[in-house]
């Protein structure tokens, strides 16, 4: 191979371009849209340009509480995330020595990520009402009435909603940690230890400074993954809707561009997350150059 | 990925590695144990609920736990009646077929390309980490805007159809490319390919770099190497790939909901309705058909390569 470029270069860079605006041109073409003019319509052309929409999405323009729903995704979102670095990191670690148990919990979560969103989901909601139905019924047989007293559901964003959003985001984490010890040197952890650490103190010190570029990574598809979550909290949210769901909602019924203002407004949100991440995880490794480590280098 | 286990020689007394080793595995079942109680209580229980329902009984407002088969029978109302008359179940299925094969297809062979760019023409480590996350970054964006954001170019009025007219290829506005089966496998590669690309890039970057300059070397042309050398070789990718793709799109109710104008029916869609009536038995029972024909392709796919050694 040499060092001309093959005309098939040529040929596969083109698609690869018409790829990437194939993946980018509509988003871009409805964060246009959403600062149509008030009498704009939801294709192009633009009509003047506006932030009516905006507007519209936060005085909350006769659609839903788009201010709950936002905080409500924002706080799931945060919640996901912490949850799922830890325990992801914790579990990867688990990983490193033999333990009973280790196969079933990796084939569980390579079969929580495959499995259809909707059965989870289904599963989740049947397991929430069975306890609900159980409350009603026998919560006074057992000397819990009032447990039973305005009693409605056990189902709840924080309940059966973060289940489900783990369900999603722990097998990316799980993964992301295999993919990280695949080539972490062990040999730093021996050193450590013979220079009498704790584990702890191994851990704190030497394992977590290495990976902590990988584990920001972890907490970039644990946010980003719940905040945008859908099939899987469909039947499994409760009575509140998350943001995802509220727009998915919105999808059959408006018929302005202030579905695009949210939408924009949305991505907003992912962009910030991505971006800072992606800063965070260049500064960090940046770091490492500086002080002569080369250990768990570009793993987003 | 390999489940690493660490198999370091234990030179300790026999006394106190026994102990050591109690003590380590108690460790790793502390570090694991959160992990695997949330997926007992969010992914297995229900799972387990989910075929236990399936053959429960049920009336217009509640499940009653008592032996039926009624939620299977109501399913396949009909089918055998009505032979050779195709029942809604079947048409159902078959139709999430198309749509899962077209897609497959599609996202197949975008993905097999864009990877084989992505590992093998671009040369520098930068360039590849930039254009990854280029192909990264709408995969943590959401999914229902990803949808909406067709409905500017397909709709009526829509860009494409402006174009058209505008060109004069027709003369008035197309209707078949929102809200119909055109539009759904359209998002649907749109979303997923995603799932492909990166698996077929896995097994290619690991491709050994000296096996294509042989095969050169040995008078091979570019199509020979592809086909006895690339393609063998990503066939664990391309598999991974595919399970996702196929998996997701055989449960999907959001897409075709949404791009389909609530107007297609799909498997998901029919666990879906199912469960807005209430009938959980009913929807219990369509997610076990789901899922077993869920894992029938799986395992087909699987006897084609071993996944279990590439993960």
């Amino acid at each position: 191979m040499g060092d001309k470029r093959p005309r098939s270069f040529y040929i596969l860079a083109l698609f690869f371009t018409a790829y990437v605006l194939f993946l980018y041109g509509p988003m871009i073409a409805i964060y246009i849209l959403s600062f149509q003019g008030p009498d704009g319509g939801l294709t192009f052309p633009m009509n003047g340009v506006s932030l009516t929409w905006f507007g519209k999405v936060f005085s909350g323009g006769g659609i839903v509480d788009i201010g709950a729903a936002f905080k409500r995704s924002l706080a799931l979102g945060l919640v996901v995330m912490v949850i799922t670095v830890v325990l992801s990191v914790a579990a990867g670690m688990a990983f490193r020595k033999p333990f009973r148990g280790a196969s079933i919990l990796f084939y569980t979560a390579i079969a929580s990520l495959i499995m259809p969103s909707i059965i989870t989901s289904l599963g989740i909601a049947l397991e929430f009402r069975l306890v609900d139905d159980f409350v009603n019924k026998h919560a006074a047989d057992y000397g819990l009435g009032w447990l039973a007293d305005g009693y409605t559901t056990a189902m709840g964003l924080f309940t059966s909603g973060l289940g489900a959003h783990l369900t999603w985001t722990l097998p990316f984490g799980l993964l992301i940690m295999f993919a990280i010890f695949n080539r972490f040197d062990g040999r730093l952890e021996e050193a450590a230890r013979d220079l009498g650490a704790t584990p702890w103190q191994t851990f704190r010190h030497v394992v977590l400074p290495i990976i902590l570029p990988s584990v920001v990574g972890i907490g970039l598809f644990g946010f980003t993954l719940s905040w945008d979550e859908l099939a899987r909290s469909s039947q499994a949210i409760g009575s509140v809707n998350t943001l995802p769901l509220e727009l998915q909602g919105l999808t059959t019924t408006v018929t302005k561009p202030d579905i695009y203002a949210l939408g924009t407004l949305t991505s907003a949100v992912s962009f910030v997350v991505i971006f800072a991440a992606l800063s965070v995880i260049l500064v960090l490794q940046a770091r490492q150059r500086r002080q002569g480590s080369d250990a768990g280098k570009g793993m987003v | 990925m390999a489940v690493t286990i660490d198999t370091s020689p234990d030179t300790a007394a026999p006394a106190e590695s026994t102990f050591r080793k109690l003590t380590m595995r108690s460790i790793a079942w502390l570090q694991a144990g959160p992990m695997m109680l949330v997926f007992a209580l969010f992914f297995l229980l229900p799972l387990v609920l989910v075929v236990v329902v399936s053959v429960w009984d049920y009336n217009e407002y509640e499940m009653i736990p008592a032996l039926s088969f009624r939620g299977y029978t109501d399913t396949f109302e009909g089918c055998v009646a009505n032979l050779p008359e195709l029942c809604t179940i079947l048409k159902t299925y078959l139709k999430t077929l198309k749509l899962c094969l077209l897609t497959w297809g599609l996202t197949l062979m975008i993905g097999f390309w864009v990877a084989y760019f992505l590992a093998f023409h671009v040369r520098s480590k930068t360039w590849q980490i930039v254009l990854s996350l280029l192909c990264t970054i709408p995969f943590w964006t959401s999914n229902v805007i990803r949808m909406i954001a067709w409905i500017p170019l397909l709709g009526r009025n829509g860009l494409v159809n402006q174009g058209l007219i505008g060109v004069g290829v027709i003369n008035k506005p197309v209707e078949w490319l929102l809200f119909s089966e055109f539009s759904v496998v359209l998002a649907l590669v749109h979303l997923f390919t995603f799932f492909m690309v990166v698996p077929i890039f896995n097994s290619m970057i690991r491709i050994d770099k000296r096996l294509i300059e042989a095969a050169y070397d040995a008078g091979a042309s570019g199509w020979q190497t592809l086909v006895n050398i690339i393609i063998p070789l990503a066939k664990p990718g391309i598999v991974i790939g595919s399970i996702f793709v196929i998996t997701i799109v055989m449960g999907d109710f959001v897409t075709i909901g949404v791009m389909g104008g609530q107007q297609i029916a799909s498997a998901g869609k029919i666990i879906e309705a199912r469960l807005s009536a209430l009938q959980f038995p009913a929807a219990a029972a369509n997610a076990v058909i789901l899922l077993g024909i869920t894992v029938l392709i799986i395992s087909a796919l699987t006897r084609i390569v071993d996944v279990r050694k590439e993960l």
